[in-house]
């Protein structure tokens, strides 16, 4: 849990005005550059979406680990097992689906 | 006689030791939130694996990039990230244990996520007064369920953290709040993380 009361790691449990500070700038940053790439175009499309999609990524572990506080102590440890199960399950379930949609769709297109 | 006795003793835990209840059903409490809060994440990527087959789905109406202003949503996204500050602010001075702060924080935290909120209902009112609404294309109904349904969220979170400062002012930190604003803070960062992906799949993507 994010506030894990436990004693050797209390600040690490809740964070710190320079852990919320250290996200809140990273998001800024991740969401800035993202947005001015989109509105005013300088690179390729599909260079364009990778950066986004990478940002977004990048911005969502940002903040798991500065707002959420998940980390490797032992007061995270079924935290952390329960996000990566979930996040296997959504990769899983919008990859396939997606992936069935897409075939149906062109399968359907081709006749 | 000896349930009695058994009885009589938990009521006793449940009662007094404020804080090793705490420590005990109160992290439990949070734990068990947060499973909630995965299986709200899997809501969330079925509705954007809906959204991703629906999207180029027009009908002959507008596609995102007809309808998306993306300073407005820059906007929106600035309103959310703050309010996630502020409130990771008011869980700081919930463990100092200085209440007026806590409050404070709360509010203004409750304030920038009811201006979020404004802002979606005003893109979403002027979406429908221009003939855009969820029944005009697949790709709008896929839109106004993903986008509502965070926001449905976002409205909850703020009649939850309204609830939740009035119990503050009324009872104090207790240990039964500071595990509510727990689960609440979890609630809070969560629906900023699901933002992110919202404005990176439907409006970044829909634009480019």
């Amino acid at each position: 849990m994010a506030n894990a009361h436990s004693h050797d790691s209390h600040d690490a449990g809740h964070g710190s005005v320079k852990s919320y500070a250290i996200g809140f700038i990273l998001s800024v940053i991740l969401t800035v550059i993202p947005f001015g790439l989109v509105m005013y175009p300088t690179l390729p499309k599909a260079m364009t979406l990778w950066i986004v999609l990478i940002f977004a990524v990048v911005q969502v572990l940002v903040h798991l680990v500065y707002f959420l506080h998940l980390d490797r102590s032992a007061a995270q440890r079924n935290n952390v097992i329960a996000f990566v199960f979930a996040a296997i399950v959504i990769v899983l379930l919008v990859g396939l689906s997606l992936w069935i949609m897409f075939s149906i769709h062109t399968n359907m297109m081709a006749h | 006689m000896s349930n009695l006795v058994t009885n009589a003793g938990h009521t006793h835990v449940d009662g007094h030791g404020h804080d090793d209840h705490h420590h005990d059903s109160g992290e439990m409490t949070v734990f068990g939130f947060w499973l909630y809060l995965m299986t709200d994440c899997i809501l969330f990527a079925s509705i954007f694996a809906v959204y991703a087959v629906l999207v180029n789905n027009v009908a002959g109406g507008p596609s995102g990039a007809d309808i998306f202003e993306l300073p407005y949503v820059l906007g929106e996204t600035a309103l959310l990230l703050f309010s996630s500050i502020t409130y990771g602010f008011a869980m700081l001075a919930l463990f100092k244990g200085k209440k007026s702060q806590v409050l404070g924080w709360l509010g203004m935290t409750f304030l920038l996520g009811a201006g979020f909120i404004a802002m979606e209902i005003n893109e979403f009112h002027l979406l429908i007064s221009e003939g855009y609404g969820p029944s005009r294309s697949g790709f709008l109904s896929g839109f106004f369920t993903l986008v509502g349904t965070h926001g449905l969220h976002v409205t909850s979170g703020l009649i939850w953290m309204a609830i939740m400062m009035y119990q503050v002012q009324k009872n104090g930190l207790t240990a039964t709040n500071k595990t509510r604003l727990s689960c609440l803070s979890l609630f809070w960062h969560f629906l900023d993380v699901v933002w992110i992906c919202v404005f990176t799949v439907v409006y970044l993507m829909g634009t480019m």
